[in-house]
């Protein structure tokens, strides 16, 4: 389906994460003790490559985590299918890391508030901090990232979609209405 | 990605309407709830909000305490009820009790029951999910698919995979169950005991192999599991002795070495040691026996997950 804009271009993309890796350096004064852990589906991508860009930034490799939040979510008495429970994998011990969550798009803020619960059962971070490629506003929760690739007003009738190369072969961000959505 | 609801049955009381796929995705996310068992915070939200109602018509500890455990770990409330202290033993019918337990608005039941087909009679009156967690001598899916799972952790799948079910068999839900679950799944099964102790009806088991010689159950096999004799079987006639049991079916140490050579050995317990399975046997580096009932726990916060989360 074509989309009515498309909002990051690959190169776009790239930068947009380039610059977050040096914001996320200069704001925790290094890259020692950090973590970088995705949410499902394609934050795990975008933590992996941020942590790539950390590494070549500071000379340090940064671990990286997968979470999946399907068991925290507070619709799921409410969702009409059963969703699919995946992988999450945080090989390392959270007590005293600064730990960056890392997500596609930003909405309502209900992912993030359940991968924080997730998160704070896995263990006891020192800090906690959010990094996404699009915060696209209608938030139902008094939750903000700390790093943002893009801001994009949207209304709720449209669909930000998000494409990377390691889950659909092309890095790309584009804006669809919500009826041409595939 | 969701599971899509047209495939999903509404009860687990035995695996009929359960396809392959879902009973994959069934063990599959009991890998996840493995994973939080092993957490610090060994709980989950997922059922928050929801009532369990663990109903038990006949004595277990170990499948009532998995079973709480589980809804609790999922963080749903669990409320009990034993036959015992009930307005059964005032001669209330199930169907009743039922009814007055859905009054109270309960999400779900867990039903243990001595007459095969109660969990089916819950089901109709409940209006909510009921899992069986043993009706008689019929079904006893949660065992079934813990033992599956054990011997799917084991060998990282059940395709192509033997599983030697040795003991009496006649009587035993849990064999039964297995029967029915393994070779959906992919396993065969292989169903050994005195002849007295071996179902008549071979058609009621169609995925099953039937023998009276234990060496032949065993050889080829990747899993044995012994099934605890009930001692009141030797006053029924159907055993001479315990002691000639004992020596023709004992899963022990010699007919274990004719098994292929990882061949892991199961027990739905309780055991009677020495009797249906050696003390060497059931200790010694072959056994999963304590791995089973860690995996109850897991298996059946997936049973839970599966038939409470979602709308129809």
């Amino acid at each position: 389906m074509t989309p009515k804009a498309t909002i990051l271009t690959a190169d776009e993309v790239r930068r947009a994460l380039t610059r977050i890796a040096h914001e996320i350096v200069e704001r925790n004064k290094g890259a020692q003790n950090l973590a970088l852990i995705g949410i499902h589906t394609r934050g795990i991508p975008l933590a992996e490559r941020l942590a790539q860009k950390l590494s070549e930034l500071e000379g340090v490799q940064v671990p990286t985590g997968r979470l999946d939040i399907t068991l925290y979510r507070d619709d799921l008495s409410e969702v009409a299918h059963q969703p699919i429970i995946r992988e999450t994998q945080v090989p390392f011990d959270l007590a005293r890391r600064r730990v960056v969550l890392v997500d596609d798009v930003l909405y309502t803020g209900r992912t993030v508030r359940a991968a924080l619960d997730a998160l704070i059962d896995l263990g006891r971070p020192e800090s906690i901090q959010l990094a996404v490629l699009v915060d696209r506003g209608h938030r139902e929760l008094p939750i903000r990232a700390d790093y943002v690739g893009k801001n994009l007003p949207t209304a709720r009738s449209e669909v930000v979609k998000v494409k990377l190369a390691e889950t659909d072969g092309v890095d790309v961000v584009e804006l669809h209405d919500l009826e041409t959505r595939r | 990605m969701t599971v899509a609801s047209s495939t999903r049955p509404r009860h687990l009381l035995d695996f009929h309407g359960w396809t392959p796929e879902r009973l994959t995705a069934l063990l599959d996310n009991a890998d996840t709830m493995a994973q939080v068992l092993d957490r610090p915070v060994k709980k989950v939200p997922a059922l928050q909000g929801l009532t369990v109602c663990t109903a038990f018509f006949e004595n277990s500890t170990r499948t009532r305490v998995s079973f709480e455990l589980a809804a609790r770990r999922m963080s749903a409330d669990v409320v009990s009820f034993a036959a015992g202290a009930s307005s059964l033993s005032k001669g209330e019918s199930l169907r009743d009790t039922m009814e007055v337990l859905t009054a109270y608005k309960v999400d779900a039941y867990v039903v243990r029951h001595p007459a095969a087909g109660a969990a089916h009679l819950a089901a109709r009156y409940s209006g909510k999910p009921v899992i069986n967690a043993g009706d008689g001598r019929r079904a006893h899916p949660t065992q079934a698919l813990l033992d599956a799972y054990t011997v799917r952790q084991e060998f990282g799948s059940l395709e192509g995979k033997t599983v030697a079910i040795i003991g009496d068999v006649r009587h035993s839900r849990v064999a039964r169950s297995n029967a029915e679950l393994l070779p959906k799944l992919g396993a065969k099964v292989v169903l050994c005991g005195p002849a007295t102790l071996l179902p008549a009806d071979l058609a009621a088991l169609p995925g099953a192999t039937l023998t009276t010689d234990p060496h032949e159950a065993v050889r080829g096999a990747h899993a044995v599991m012994a099934l605890r004799l009930q001692q009141e079987r030797m006053s029924a006639g159907y055993l001479a002795s315990l002691q000639e049991y004992a020596d023709h079916y004992q899963v022990n140490e010699p007919l274990m070495r004719e098994a292929e050579s990882g061949a892991i050995v199961l027990h739905p317990g309780p055991m009677n040691r020495d009797l249906e399975i050696s003390s060497d046997v059931a200790d010694g580096p072959r056994s999963r026996i304590v791995a089973q009932v860690e995996n109850g726990q897991a298996v059946r916060m997936s049973v839970l997950y599966h038939l409470l989360v979602g709308r129809e």
